[in-house]
């Protein structure tokens, strides 16, 4: 028996076209006769447009048409919110592609030049003249609610979008009660996505035909599909939606955006085909941000530091209109997991959304999760200082013991698997825990500041049983599909209505079918990203892919198995109980040398010259997979500073992560997924944020001033893992895309503050960045 | 974005491009292009002409002659850091040049470009400051006809976004003196997370006699429009034994010489800046007499 496949730590597939520069993306594709559209944005963060001339822009030179809001108004129906949580008020205001009367953020679009290059459209969209009377903006999503703040919208009064309540248990009761209070407000800022492809559609619509083929970078082509056929009016089965190489989204490729409907409507309008790049100006300012809370949060416990109960206001923004997934981010996908790994009996969560004169905040790498997941790791830390222990005896104290099949958390959650406090032991025995903290002590007697920080989290992921989708709001199915077709040589297309766009999950569905059907991996392709050629899917995000389209691909080889071994049965003219299988071939129980290959199998499937009564020609099969559960990966994080108290400056020396996503299907892969992770919640700690000042104008608007991180800054990272299958799921797999992102930036926080203890820093708000830890270190006197 | 448009000539020597500067009025010259280029796509600048000078040898090459560096206006970031010359004369110079941007940037980026852009957050302008670097600039209607004018650095660097080149000169090349023996050089700077550039630099030359400095020349940036020579401290120095105490003592004279020209931003405030800028000058002075290590 060779190395099993599944397991197995191979090459990524994706990679040589991708570092070649062979790969295809949306901006590479040309059309003949194809045209090109700018967008002109607002200036303002709210303003009432007096007066659009346009009358410059269409004598310009290459100018084939300019449309604004009046143009677009009732022919192009409103973008809609496909998330629209029960119980919660949630006020879906009208979005409309392109603003006629009032725009609601730097970046709202006003007017779109069309031209024959790309050049000549942003040429002639100088020449228009808008005339703005601008009116105040409303910018901090508290300060939003409150009287007198401009109002964004006439039927969202104090700028509510939606008020969300979770409660499980008594929480007030549990306070009053309680032993032990502590309490934090905790500013969760903003953040962009900075998907290094920039977003980008071709617009291709024929009249003859009806039809429209839109090439857009997205993590869901079928979900946009769908939607721009409410947008547009046109029938679903004349749209085709086709998602080429996608150059990353982190959540900011899910929405529908006004800039593709824009592109349809001027092909639609024009007869030709349009494309629609963004710039990265244009990508900071229109492209969707995420996180943007302010929470004000506390928990209760006992003197012995067992939790009794959490409490949170929490005050999202949802930027000037509701983005395709909004509402269900600071809800569903964030106040559900506020027992976290813990046992904890009483929680309230008052959850309100807020609309600000800023871009629309969606999903963003962990999306709700990491901002659950930084409160409550917080608030345990400051926990055990109040009680004068340490952190990780805390969390001990509190973490769910061990369960193989199910445990209720007072959200009404029922996690699936787990087993945390392991995990917790594996990665503090990797660090030497004791003996971290007495290099600790030794470096303050000289001075230097070390800091440990340590965080336990779990996550809900594998987007979802469908007839959860429905009762929490979401405008959609979460199931999967596959089609798994040999071919008469044997070789395997294998098409999925997920779309990854940098997961890998091109080697590792084809690793799947490799080790359930004996097909040598090199001999497998996966197809997904176009809706002409793929299954109805629902998409790339929460962590879904592999979890919910990679169970559909191994249920999709099991039948194929079944069909083949029916078939084998009947060359080796055996009964079907009677034949075994192993690596790829079927053979007569005892009779291994006398064997058909799944190979021969397909040949005369495809050829059907001998097939047994009644079964069908073709090896094929499809299935639809709709997940019972949600999958609860979890894991331990350890990150280790030193913070300069001269000037401030923070160096991550070590970070270690610790994770369980149960089987891995390819070791390499997750480790890049955690990687990529960690890194990006050391960005919301360390550098990233976006800033806006107090008239809605965003100052960070390029990559001069807002600060990705740099390989350089962060360390080599460690990882370790447990596993511990999710019995909900046919591989037992669940997500690792958003794991990092999910605990390394509470890990990194919580190390910084531990290293500012002694010099009597408790608080700081993110990012970290040199002058404000200066600051605290050195207002403290 | 696409850069407004505009005419493009291709100057075969310096005389052809001081030609086509007065022929052009409000022409710009591109070298490299890693300043101009990106104010162009943005359209924040939008010269009616680019005189291209990337193909003129004599602005090109770097050496280290009778004690002077000499370095051509065209010379990468690149080629400055990795020559042996350079290196033997004056580490800090290649040292900061490595220290620019990243690969790319330095691959393309030119000195000369760098300099008259005189962005405040660079790296060389501070450096070249505190070396005493000379500047040699040519025109149509100097008396120098060739050879051209010779600029100190405190004159050639005027202020934000501001050199003493005209409008129809050019900058041909740079020369600084080649360290002495008795003397050390270290560039510190604390480095923006998005870019790499300067929130704030400090360039220090020492020159040590019989155990006690000499001078000092120290130059600091990033923080103010044009980079300083912070003369309290150089003067707090001369005299001294160098060590960690007279460093500290000294560096600690920085925000006299500052005063209120700082300037911040959100990231980094004035007032954040100057006490950073003499964290930095300590730094580089106890890196330069060898009392930290990089």
């Amino acid at each position: 028996m060779t190395t099993r496949i599944f397991g197995s730590g191979i090459r990524r597939r994706e990679d040589p076209r991708l570092i070649t520069g062979q790969a295809t993306y949306t901006d590479d594709i040309n059309l003949a006769g194809m045209v090109h559209a700018a967008i002109l944005r607002s200036p303002h963060a709210h303003a009432r447009i007096t007066g659009v001339d346009v009358a410059a822009a269409r004598a310009a030179p290459g100018v084939v048409g300019v449309y604004t809001g009046a143009d677009t108004d009732g022919v192009l129906n409103p973008i809609p919110c496909a998330w629209l949580v029960p119980d919660s008020d949630v006020k879906a205001v009208a979005y409309p592609a392109m603003a006629k009367d009032v725009v609601r953020y730097v970046g709202d679009a006003v007017a779109v030049v069309v031209a024959e290059t790309r050049a000549q459209a942003e040429d002639a969209l100088e020449s228009i003249n808008v005339n703005y009377e601008v009116l105040p903006a409303a910018v901090n999503p508290e300060a939003a609610t409150q009287g007198g703040a401009p109002q964004l919208h006439d039927d969202a009064p104090n700028n509510q979008a939606f008020h969300w309540v979770v409660a499980g248990g008594d929480a007030d009761a549990a306070f009053e009660s309680a032993e032990v209070v502590v309490r934090d407000t905790i500013l969760q800022q903003r953040l962009i996505p900075n998907a290094i492809e920039p977003r980008s559609a071709i617009a291709s619509y024929t009249s003859a035909m009806g039809e429209l083929t839109l090439w857009n970078t997205s993590q869901n082509p079928h979900i946009c599909r769908f939607l721009c056929s409410l947008v547009t009016g046109l029938p679903e089965h004349k749209i085709r939606v086709i998602a080429p190489e996608v150059g990353g989204g982190f959540g900011s490729k899910i929405a529908m955006y006004p800039w593709e409907m824009i592109a349809v409507f001027c092909s639609m309008q024009l007869g030709r085909p349009v494309k629609w790049t963004e710039t990265r100006s244009e990508n900071y300012q229109s492209t969707t941000h995420g996180r943007d809370h302010i929470q004000h949060v506390e928990m209760a416990a006992t003197r012995e530091g067992k939790i009794t109960g959490l409490r949170t206001v929490v005050y999202a923004a949802m930027g000037a209109y509701l983005s395709t997934a909004s509402t269900g981010i600071p809800t569903i996908l964030h106040g559900l997991m506020y027992s976290g790994p813990y046992d904890i009996p009483n929680i309230k969560g008052d959850i309100y959304g807020v609309f600000t004169n800023t871009t629309p905040v969606e999903a963003y790498r962990g999306a709700g999760r990491p901002e659950a997941t930084f409160l409550l790791e917080r608030l345990v830390n400051l926990l055990a200082d109040e009680l004068g222990e340490d952190p990780v005896e805390i969390r001990r104290r509190n973490l769910i013991p061990k369960f193989d099949d199910g445990h209720d958390v007072a959200t009404g959650l029922n996690y699936d698997s787990g087993n945390y406090e392991e995990l917790l032991d594996l990665v503090l025995g990797h660090v030497n825990y004791q003996q971290l903290k007495e290099e600790q002590a030794r470096q303050r007697e000289h001075g230097s500041y070390m800091g440990i920080g340590v965080s336990c989290y779990c996550e809900i992921c594998g987007l979802g049983p469908s007839q959860v989708a429905g009762a929490v709001g979401f405008g959609g199915g979460l199931w999967e599909s596959a089609i798994i077709r040999f071919h008469p040589t044997g070789k395997v297309n294998v098409f999925v209505g997920t779309s990854p766009h940098g997961q890998g999950e091109e080697t590792t569905f084809a690793q799947i079918v490799s080790d359930e059907l004996g097909v040598p991996v090199d001999d497998i392709d996966i197809v997904h990203g176009d809706t002409a050629n793929t299954p109805m899917g629902w998409g790339t995000y929460g962590s879904r892919t592999t979890v919910v389209g990679g169970a559909a691909v191994a249920l999709t080889s099991r039948k194929i198995k079944d069909k083949a071994r029916a078939l084998a049965a009947h060359l080796l003219e055996a009964a079907e109980e009677d034949i075994d299988y192993e690596d790829g071939k079927f053979f007569v129980r005892g009779s291994p040398d006398q064997n058909k290959t799944i190979q021969d199998i397909a040949l005369m499937a495809n050829v059907a010259w001998n097939m047994p009564e009644g079964m069908e020609p073709g090896l094929e099969a499809t299935t639809f997979y709709d997940p019972p559960n949600f999958s609860y990966p979890f894991g331990a994080h350890v990150a280790v500073v030193s913070v300069d108290p001269d000037n401030g400056f923070i160096q991550l020396q070590r970070y270690v992560a610790a994770d369980d996503c149960g089987p891995q299907i390819n070791p390499v892969v997750v480790a890049g997924q955690v990687h990529g992770g960690v890194v990006q919640g050391a960005g919301q700690a360390l550098w990233e944020g976006a800033v806006y000042d107090e008239n809605g104008q965003l100052l960070t608007g390029s990559m001069l001033d807002y600060a990705l991180p740099k390989a350089h800054l962060v360390p080599d990272i460690e990882i370790l893992s447990t596993i511990t299958p999710s019995p909900h799921n046919p591989l037992g797999v669940k997500g690792i895309g958003e794991t990092g992102a999910i605990a390394s930036t509470i890990t990194i926080y919580n190390a910084v503050l531990d290293a500012l203890k002694p010099l009597g820093v408790t608080k700081l708000d993110m990012p970290l960045t040199p002058e404000k830890v200066w600051r605290a270190i050195h207002q403290q006197g | 974005m696409y850069a407004a448009e505009f005419d493009y000539y291709k100057a075969g020597s310096v005389a052809d491009a001081i030609q086509l500067l007065g022929a052009h009025p409000g022409a710009k010259l591109i070298a490299g292009g890693h300043s101009l280029i990106p104010l162009l796509k943005l359209r924040l600048a939008r010269p009616p002409a680019l005189v291209d000078i990337g193909g003129i040898d004599e602005l090109k090459g770097i050496s280290v002659e009778n004690g002077t560096i000499r370095i051509g206006a065209l010379a990468t970031h690149r080629e400055i850091a990795t020559s042996t010359a350079v290196e033997n004369a004056c580490e800090m110079v290649a040292e900061a040049a490595a220290g620019i941007g990243d690969t790319q940037v330095r691959n393309r980026g030119t000195i000369g470009g760098n300099v008259v852009h005189a962005d405040p957050a660079s790296d060389w302008p501070t450096v070249l400051t505190a070396l005493n670097a000379n500047f040699i600039v040519e025109g149509s209607g100097g008396l120098l006809r060739r050879g051209g004018r010779s600029v100190s650095a405190g004159d050639f660097f005027q202020g934000l976004f501001q050199t003493s080149v005209g409008e129809d000169e050019i900058l041909t090349a740079i020369e600084a003196p080649a360290l002495q023996p008795n003397q050390v050089a270290e560039y510190a700077k604390m480095a923006h997370p998005a870019t790499g550039f300067a929130v704030v630099g400090a360039a220090v030359v020492v020159t040590t006699v019989d155990g006690r400095c000499s001078a000092a020349s120290i130059a600091v940036g990033g923080l103010v429009p044009a980079p300083i020579r912070a003369r309290s401290v150089e003067a707090a120095l001369v005299g001294q034994e160098l060590n960690a105490e007279t460093v500290a003592a000294a560096a600690a004279h920085l925000s006299d010489d500052v005063g209120d020209n700082a300037t911040g931003d959100f990231f980094a405030s004035a007032e954040y800046r100057k006490v950073i800028a003499a964290v930095e000058v300590k730094h580089a002075l106890n890196h330069a007499i060898g009392l930290a290590h990089h």
